[in-house]
């Protein structure tokens, strides 16, 4: 093989591997860091935002920080898993008791164009009175997206459209810093048992 | 494998190192699959319907929440026949589009399809249409079913033909009542 082949090949290589080290890198990840268990993305989970709550009023993290705080990403024409979730959220909110003021919950819509202040509200008013709906303009919700690491597509039907959207809950300390997830159909008592220890490390 | 699982696992190949990170989390590795059964109770009041060489059975939508326009149809469909047959589509009168959907969680996050070719029935096998999985989609409804009621549905198969049939309500909270056990 020619040098200048050699030459090429190992330049590729070298740009390919510094390529993914600084993908990695903005992403907070070390080599090895991957396994089952470890968080390396935790830190980058979570942020300042300002949205559209009920009643005009403006929540901007500030409002939730204090208190753990679970947030989920849905939008009400949701047929299985946002009222799923809710329904579950509403149901740990019971099991907790009295605990469950130490604790706040948010569903934030990623379809602002159905989902107006009064529409969401009155949905959210079907769950647990302590869960905040929130809304926004379609940048307001794509920043608080990203900052979760949430991720949301509108995917056109014969008939109209639905969304995609991340099922997972986010559980975040008084601080805002992420705490861990409930997952779309984990079983009641492992959501209850991670509510409970997020509640009392806080 | 279903479309979306197999997109799914081409995005899994594909994933990013945070994909993979996140799917490392045990709580993320659940997918689609588990399912609620129908409840009981819905079970109960429907009978099953022939239609050609089709059997439908365990009808029920889940009460929607105030405010929603959307709810999901849910059931059983054998075919008896020889020949393979669609549910292509179909109505109700409280919703003003209705569709046949397929929906999955993958990698953490739900993706909904509308089955542009309807969902396929082969002869000698039962579809279960169900939560996280496939289902009908009542659209853009005009009235809110109630627990206890039943809303009449027209299904519509490419062989078979029409047949509408009653679709039970059942509570909201039903489902993940019978979700729980499911995992015990």
């Amino acid at each position: 093989m020619p040098i200048l082949k050699y030459i090429r090949w190992a330049a590729w290589t070298a740009v390919a591997i510094i390529a993914i080290a600084a993908g990695l890198a903005t992403l907070g990840i070390t080599p090895g860091s991957v396994n089952p268990g470890s968080l390396p993305l935790s830190a980058s989970i979570g942020g300042p935002f300002n949205l559209q709550g009920p009643d005009g009023k403006r929540f901007t993290e500030k409002d939730f920080l204090g208190k753990p705080f679970g947030v989920f990403f849905g939008f009400t024409n949701c047929p299985d898993v946002c009222p799923t979730t809710m329904l579950e959220l509403s149901n740990r909110m019971q099991e907790l008791g009295p605990d469950a003021d130490k604790l706040r919950l948010v569903f934030i819509s990623v379809d602002p164009e159905q989902d107006t202040v009064e529409h969401l509200k009155k949905y959210v008013s079907n769950f647990d009175p302590r869960i905040v709906g929130l809304t926004g303009t379609p940048d307001e919700i794509a920043d608080v997206a990203k900052k979760y690491r949430a991720v949301y597509r509108k995917v056109p039907t014969s008939t109209g459209y639905t969304m995609d959207h991340t099922a997972t809950v986010f559980l975040m300390d008084k601080t805002g810093k992420f705490a861990g997830t409930l997952a779309y159909q984990e079983n009641g008592e492992s959501q209850l048992a991670k509510l409970k220890r997020l509640i009392a490390a806080n | 494998m279903s479309q979306l699982n197999r997109r799914g696992a081409c995005r899994r190949l594909a994933a990013t190192a945070f994909a993979a990170a996140l799917s490392a989390l045990p709580a993320l590795a659940q997918h689609a699959g588990h399912g609620q059964a129908a409840p009981a109770a819905a079970a109960a009041q429907t009978a099953p319907i022939k239609v050609g060489d089709l059997v439908i059975a365990t009808a029920w939508t889940r009460q929607p929440p105030d405010g929603a326009r959307v709810a999901g149809g849910f059931m059983k469909i054998t075919n008896n026949g020889k020949t393979s047959d669609r549910l292509i589509g179909g109505s109700a009168p409280f919703a003003k589009r209705f569709e046949v959907h397929e929906m999955a969680v993958v990698d953490g996050v739900m993706k909904m399809r509308e089955l542009a070719k309807g969902l396929e029935i082969k002869p000698g096998e039962t579809v279960e249409l169900k939560p996280g999985g496939y289902h009908v989609m009542y659209m853009d409804i005009t009235a809110s079913p109630k627990a206890g009621a039943a809303v009449k549905t027209t299904l519509k198969f490419e062989k078979a033909g029409e047949v509408t049939i009653d679709v039970p309500v059942v509570a909201a909270g039903a489902g993940g009542g019978q979700q729980k056990k499911m995992h015990h």
